[in-house]
């Protein structure tokens, strides 16, 4: 009997290559390449008024050298606005490298390909470049009130502005709901910007056939179709003549999940014009000043309530700092407007955005991608609520969730998806019932009288949050059984470390009812899958777990209908074990998967002796018939693509217990708890995983991590020297419970999960500092010297 | 130069320039891919590889400066017929890596780590492997890993 695969925690089949060195990541491929590098702006907004090449020209070993005007015209544009959307009045995307103009410190204005990268990088340092500095505009309220213009052509810096109104049900809209309210606040809520920071950087290696006039290309990417797609319009390649594969890949939260960069354009153009195997890894102050940054967001908040603390009206004004292009369009302030509502039913709603630019790194999404900080702001405002009412947090939490009865829930609104925001299903009371329980919330009061009997302080805080998961347009899938019994599985998304090739393994094989060593899994190739859109918005195992169950149902069909020939059996009679097809009851009667899938192909040659069963006079069938009959393919095989009707929402609730120091404003958080549902559980090892990894990104984002960048716009810690991500020794142990709510819209009843653990801690530790130290927390992330001066203000004023 | 020394028990030479560093030495000139760089710095521990037995960060050693030595990477960690080494196999146990990239760092560490403390306290591991940045995990696994590794060289001792 095949073991039930699906819900169990099977080892991870990456695993052994990755313990021993065998992964092949971006810079382990393509050795003997040539090797690209850039010269990189070091103002943060200047004019070009000349580049001088010459000094670089004697170096050894130099291959080429690229600015601008050495661009053919369909290379040198401007790259590709990704997601219009009609409020983007104003999107500006960059040149892959800068024409005339830059607008932050570590855009590209010129490349360099040389023997090696030690080489490549002497040249760059020889190149001078002339710049005219022109002042810079840093901080997003600069740039809102007029500040000096990023792009000359976009007025007060503006390149989105959006409002979203959701009245009462009897039609009120928010901000008349919250003058009748009882009562009424105002304030406001900041985060500051970090990034996502893959331990791996982006990469890019290019080969051009010149026989074949083929291009391959391997990037560290999130999406290799949209690589690939992207690169055959720029090129003028037709799109058979491209392909894209994504290796393995060090992390990716985000950042890779853009495309083109300008490296994905510039390298594989080079390899072209030079014939030659190009290569471009990214270094770390490189993925520092020249990839993305997200989460700057300025967020004013008014809200009316009723003496239980229920939201009559919620109107949020947010200033979003969106850097110094749009590539990703405004998704990051769209999912802030739209997950901000959370597991609650608000009254009267009124969202309005203005994405700014700064001479900044470009913003896009990062892991939560806006949700952390529309989730700070909804958590915060109840916190609010409940201070100022003099209740329970949690009691001010459960007035206001979405019961049970009441899925599907429609919050009115339109999600990052271009569709409406409905949530399918959920339990927000059990989640909070069992999150109170596992951190002990009812029972805290005595653990803080006993903490303050020894002269400590400490605070609880709580933190609930919806994420929309599994976003279309659509994921496929491949399944492919060969003559050896061996399953090939594809899916064109890609991999940057959740497991895909173990819970796709695990799908398929429960879904075919084959061992699990039988099957391999590839994600994010070209070659084996073109149409798939990428690896964000923890979407893969909703979407292309389904595409793949989709596929493994039609290949189980065909393989039913076969073996039921062979076996002279109702295919409505057999089942599938371990690889073999029987007949139910009928010990004797069975037949393997593998002779079916030899079957599946009639052959004219043998090519070996079990080919020789499926040749014209071995298997010679019904004479009436055609070899194949009509409607039917050769090979045992199946394609399903799985579009969803729109997003799953998974949702949870964490809290956390912090202890803050009387002197040093050191703060600890001493217990992490974190209660999940993201609908039925593939694999729950790699769930919890997913859900760790997430808490320490939130964590770092809540208490270390910043974007510290000065008035001329130089980002002063640009090094992980400085910028500051958790170790071992910052980050506390998780404490996780699941709850499954199984999703109704999809054949697995699956969520994502794969952001989840990022999304509400700052909300959380915030609440829980300002619970310890009964002083305001309204902007993150909080380092003991933010905490320290936040006192020193408090014991001014009292 | 040439630099001649002993990587995971074999004799290796290369001429390379003497600003050449050990991690793109392994890398570049020996083929040995394993070992990964994540910040060029010192700092992230993507680097880390076992110099006569000590973890050193390859990425802030010139190559020229290990002549003669002895180096293990991430390849050389498993036994000869191929079996992972317990601190390997317990990685793989308690899914102490997602991407991979910078488990090779912590392979290394960790199996200095517990040759020189076979039954480390929870602190002691948090310290221990405090040179080495995850962005991953979150850590909890891979402390749950070096505990189990402990175990297992224990048990097989
Ligand atoms: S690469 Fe050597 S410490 Fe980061
Ligand atoms: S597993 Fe990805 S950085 Fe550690």
């Amino acid at each position: 009997m095949t073991a039930k695969l699906f819900g169990e925690p099977v080892g991870r089949r990456e695993d052994p290559r990755l313990l021993t060195g065998r992964g092949r990541y971006l810079d382990d491929l393509g050795s003997g390449a040539l090797a690209a590098a850039f010269v990189r702006s070091p103002h943060a907004h200047a004019r070009i008024r000349d580049i001088d090449v010459s000094g670089a020209l004697d170096i050894e070993g130099l291959v080429a050298v690229y600015t601008f005007e050495d661009l053919p015209p369909r290379v040198a544009e401007p790259l590709p606005l990704l997601i219009p959307h009609p409020a983007l009045a104003h999107g500006r995307t960059a040149r892959p490298l800068a024409k005339g103009v830059v607008r932050h410190v570590g855009e590209p204005v010129a490349m360099v390909v040389a023997h090696d990268r030690y080489l490549a990088e002497d040249a760059c340092a020889l190149i001078r470049v002339d710049y005219e500095p022109r002042e810079p505009v840093v901080d997003v309220e600069k740039a809102a009130e007029g500040g000096p213009a990023v792009h000359a052509d976009v007025p007060g810096n503006v390149a989105a502005h959006l409002v979203q109104e959701v009245p009462s049900a009897a039609g009120v809209p928010a901000r008349q709901m919250i003058e009748s309210a009882p009562y009424t606040l105002a304030f406001r809520l900041d985060i500051e910007r970090s990034a996502p920071m893959p331990l791996e950087g982006r990469g890019v290696l290019a080969r051009w056939d010149l026989d074949d006039r083929s291009l391959r290309v391997y990037s560290s990417t999130q999406t290799s179709t949209g690589v690939r797609m992207a690169i055959a319009a720029r090129l003028g390649l037709p799109l058979p003549s491209v392909e894209v594969i994504a290796p393995d890949v060090g992390g990716g939260f985000g950042v890779k999940l853009v495309h083109p960069w300008p490296e994905e354009v510039l390298v594989p153009w080079a390899a072209m014009v030079l014939g030659r195997e190009v290569k471009w890894a990214e270094d770390r102050r490189e993925h520092f000043v020249a990839s993305s940054h997200e989460r700057g967001q300025a967020q004013f908040v008014r809200v009316g309530f009723d003496g239980e603390g229920r939201v009559l009206g919620l109107d949020v004004t947010l200033l979003h700092d969106h850097g110094a292009y749009t590539p990703y369009g405004i998704i990051v302030p769209i999912v802030t407007s739209t997950q901000l509502l959370g597991p609650y039913r608000i009254g009267a709603y009124r969202v309005e955005f203005s994405s700014v630019y700064t001479n900044t790194v470009q913003v896009t999404p990062y892991r939560g991608a806006g949700r952390p900080q529309g989730v700070f702001c909804m958590e915060r405002t109840m916190d609010r609520i409940a201070a100022y009412l003099d209740l329970d947090r949690t009691a001010v939490r459960a007035a206001n969730l979405i019961q049970p009865g009441e899925f599907p829930y429609d919050q009115r609104m339109t999600f990052q998806d271009g569709r409406p925001l409905i949530y399918d299903s959920g339990d927000y009371p059990e989640s909070l019932r069992m999150i109170k329980e596992l951190i002990g919330w009812d029972s805290f009061a005595e653990f803080r009288a006993a903490a303050a009997a020894d002269g400590r302080r400490v605070g609880i805080g709580i933190g609930c949050y919806v994420e929309g998961t599994g976003v279309g347009p659509y994921e496929g899938g491949h399944v492919q059984v060969t003559s050896d019994g061996r399953v090939h599985v594809s899916t064109g998304l890609t991999s940057q470390g959740q497991g895909h090739e173990t819970v796709f393994a695990q799908i398929a094989a429960g879904e075919l009812g084959v061992p699990l060593d039988r099957v391999s899994v590839v994600t994010g190739d070209t070659r084996r899958l073109g149409y798939a859109t990428g690896t964000f918005a923890s979407r893969a195992a909703v979407v292309s777990g389904s595409a793949i169950a989709l596929a493994c149902r039609k290949v189980r069909e065909k393989a039913l209908r076969i073996a039921a020939e062979a076996l002279e059996a109702d295919p409505a009679d057999l089942v599938v074990e371990d690889g073999v097809i029987r007949v139910a009851g009928s010990p004797g009667a069975a037949i393997e998967l593998a002779t079916v899938a030899t079957l599946a192909n009639p052959l004219r040659y043998a090519f070996d002796a079990e080919a020789a069963r499926a040749t014209q006079f071995a298997a010679p069938g019904d004479p009436d018939r055609p070899p194949i009959a009509e409607g039917e393919e050769p090979g045992l095989e199946g394609r399903a693509y799985y579009s969803p009707l729109r997003s799953t929402f998974a949702s949870g609730m964490h809290a956390a217990i912090v202890e803050t120091d009387p002197d040093t404003a050191e703060i600890k958080i001493l217990r992490y708890a974190v209660v999940h549902d993201c609908g039925r559980l593939i694999n729950p090892m790699i769930v919890e995983g997913q859900i760790h990894g997430g808490v320490a990104q939130g964590v770092g984002g809540a208490l270390y991590e910043r974007m510290a960048y000065d008035s001329h716009g130089q980002l002063r810690n640009a090094s992980f020297m400085d910028f500051l991500m958790p170790y071992a020794t910052e980050i506390p142990h998780i404490e996780t419970a699941h709850l499954e709510t199984p999703s109704p819209l999809n054949p697995l009843g699956v969520k994502g999960a794969g952001e989840a653990g990022v999304i509400p801690v700052a909300a959380v530790i915030a609440g829980a500092v300002e619970d310890a130290e009964g002083i305001v927390i309204d902007r993150m992330p909080l380092s003991p010297s933010d905490l320290f001066r936040l006192r020193e203000e408090a014991a001014r004023r009292r | 130069m040439l630099v001649t020394l002993t990587v995971n028990g074999v004799r290796r030479g290369a001429s390379v320039p003497p600003r050449r560093l050990l991690s793109d030495f392994l890398r570049h000139d020996l083929a040995l891919t394993g070992t990964h760089v994540g910040c060029e710095h010192g700092v992230c521990g993507c680097c880390t590889v076992l110099l006569d037995g000590e973890p050193v960060r390859s990425c802030l050693t010139f190559a020229v400066t290990v002549d003669g030595r002895e180096v293990t990477t991430v390849e050389g960690l498993a036994r000869a017929d191929g079996e992972m080494s317990p601190v390997q196999r317990a990685f793989a146990e308690c899914h102490a890596l997602q991407c991979g990239f910078c488990t090779p760092g912590f392979l290394c560490a960790v199996t200095a780590l517990l040759r020189d403390d076979p039954a480390p306290s929870e602190r002691q591991v948090r310290e221990g492997i405090s040179g080495n940045l995850c962005r991953c995990t979150g850590y909890q696994n891979i402390v749950k890993a070096v505990h189990r590794a402990a175990d297992l060289i224990a048990e097989e001792s």
